[in-house]
């Protein structure tokens, strides 16, 4: 029984791709704000100044996209039981025993605490985001607004940039075939079978 | 720019290249005999060539609510019911130039905001990248962002003419001697003398405002009500903003080890345990 199946529809593979490279970007000229050894990452965008005015830029249609996402993957992205039972046994995720652990349908609980966590993190990054993107709109009374700002902004950077880290090495080095599914589209029966086992029963 | 007079360069890890001996410098500021004339408003605008401002009714006669990227210097207006007597406080308001600038913890861009060995905090237009970090990082609410440059400006305590031996311009204009110039010590002395006098005529609260929380300020100000700085617009103890601090300190530090042990952290985890298996 092998063949390719359908993973991601080319509308899901080009929301992805959208966010991706505004995550990138967004993470490129951020780091750059956020340590003197880093700032010669604004040299490929442009320079400080342009980095500047495009990251909120990048960063609305970053979380836009996350909204779009949420639309077309809200239901397969809801936390079950099984993941539950999944986020309790992930050692053995990490350790390559995926046979002891709980099947996952389309997508595993790591990857849908991964999807959560970027858009709780996109709608913070926005909301805190729009206070550093405006300072001079924040009226000196309400100066603690753009305290809690930056504060919020680089932790929620912070720890979307760690899901991203497990995200790109999950997806490319680790579960090899998951770069190609969602760049063409498609994975095989095998693949399927090892990585999303109730999803292929669904499927079939 | 001064390369030899760098005490401290915004954004830069490297150690700032100033070797030059230098006096502290400060300007003097005696509230008490401000007479609210504003030449020293008009004085910095005409040195700076900056463009004038539309002014704003407010019912007193302060220019302008807060100073803006084309006013770096504003006479506040208060007025003090004490004990049944009117007392009218007027204060110049500009770039403190702090011993430790807030400004310049905050900012992001190696350069845009630095610090002379005479303790002068300049802004370098061409490096800044108008995020507007320096204005969260000043506890005195000085740097303004002009729209349409995106860049910030304030006071330079007249850098340009005090590195030829001149004084800024607003002391040059004040009519009274309530501004002067000097090294800080002088200005110090000259303060501490003043605060006295105040005190034999009966201001028993008088006092010099220069700030420790920020390192002191190279603006040594007297006020006849020390004991209330609010009065005159000047918060009581400022320090550089709490949240500031742990952004640019703790929070960057452990940021980015945690950003490195994850990436060396996934090189790690392939070493030993590689890439899942497809077929089981
Ligand atoms: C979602 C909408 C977002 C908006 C409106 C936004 C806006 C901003 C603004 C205005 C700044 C100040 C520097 C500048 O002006 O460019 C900033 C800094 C920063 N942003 Fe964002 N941003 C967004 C999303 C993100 C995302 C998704 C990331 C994660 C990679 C990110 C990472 C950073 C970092 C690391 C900084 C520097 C913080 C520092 O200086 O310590 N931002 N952002
Ligand atoms: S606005 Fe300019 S001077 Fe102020 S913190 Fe940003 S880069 Fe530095």
């Amino acid at each position: 029984m092998s063949g390719r199946i359908l993973r991601y529809t080319l509308h899901e593979r080009l929301i992805h791709w959208v966010a991706g490279f505004a995550f990138v970007y967004l993470l490129v000229s951020g780091l750059a704000f956020y340590s003197p050894r880093l700032y010669w990452l604004v040299n490929p965008l442009g320079g400080g100044q342009t980095a500047r005015a495009w990251h909120p830029w990048a960063g609305v249609l970053f979380t836009a996209v996350c909204v779009w996402m949420y639309r077309i993957w809200r239901g397969d992205m809801a936390i079950s039981e099984q993941d539950r039972a999944w986020r309790k046994a992930i050692g053995r995720y990490v350790r390559n025993q995926d046979k002891d652990l709980p099947p996952a349908g389309r997508f595993n609980a790591g990857q849908k605490y991964f999807f959560w966590l970027m858009f709780w993190g996109g709608f913070l990054l926005l909301a805190s985001g729009a206070v550093l993107w405006f300072p001079e709109r924040i009226p000196w009374s309400l100066r603690s607004l753009r305290y809690a700002a930056v504060l919020i902004h680089v932790s929620a950077a912070l720890a979307t940039i760690g899901g991203f880290i497990i995200h790109v090495y999950m997806g490319t080095a680790v579960v090899r075939g998951g770069f190609t599914s969602i760049v063409r589209g498609e994975v095989t029966r095998e693949w399927a079978r090892a990585h999303h086992p109730l999803w292929l029963n669904e499927k079939e | 720019m001064k390369t030899l007079e760098l005490k401290r360069v915004s954004a830069t890890a490297a150690p700032a290249p100033g070797v030059r001996e230098q006096a502290t410098v400060s300007k003097y500021i005696d509230t008490t005999s401000c007479i609210g004339c504003k030449a020293c408003e008009v004085a910095c605008q005409e040195w700076n060539d900056l463009p004038a401002e539309t002014t704003v009714q407010l019912g007193t006669y302060q220019t302008l609510p807060e100073l803006t990227p084309n006013l770096w210097n504003l006479i506040r207006f208060n007025e003090l019911d004490h004990d049944g007597a009117l007392r009218w406080l007027m204060r110049k308001d500009q770039c403190m130039h702090c011993g430790d600038p807030g400004c310049l913890k905050a900012c992001p861009a190696p350069g845009a905001i630095v610090q002379y060995m005479n303790g002068i905090v300049d802004f370098n237009q061409e490096a800044c990248i108008g995020c507007g970090y320096c204005m969260t990082g000043c506890p005195f609410n000085i740097p303004k962002l002009n729209q349409k440059t995106q860049r910030v400006y304030k006071c330079t305590l007249c850098s340009d003419r005090v590195s030829v031996g001149l004084e800024p311009a607003c002391i040059k204009a004040c009519p009274t001697g309530c501004l002067q110039f000097g090294t800080k010590t002088q200005m110090l002395d000259l303060a501490g003398k003043r605060v006295a006098q105040l005190k034999g005529q009966g201001f028993e609260h008088a006092a010099v405002y220069d700030p420790p929380g920020v390192g002191g300020t190279g603006v040594v100000t007297v006020l006849a009500y020390g004991d209330q700085p609010e009065l005159y617009a000047l918060p009581k103890d400022p320090t550089i903003p709490l949240a500031v601090r742990i952004w640019k300190t703790p929070l960057k530090w452990l940021g980015s080890l945690a950003m490195t042990f994850g990436v060396v952290g996934t090189v790690l985890h392939y070493l030993r345990y590689g890439a899942k298996k497809a077929e089981e």
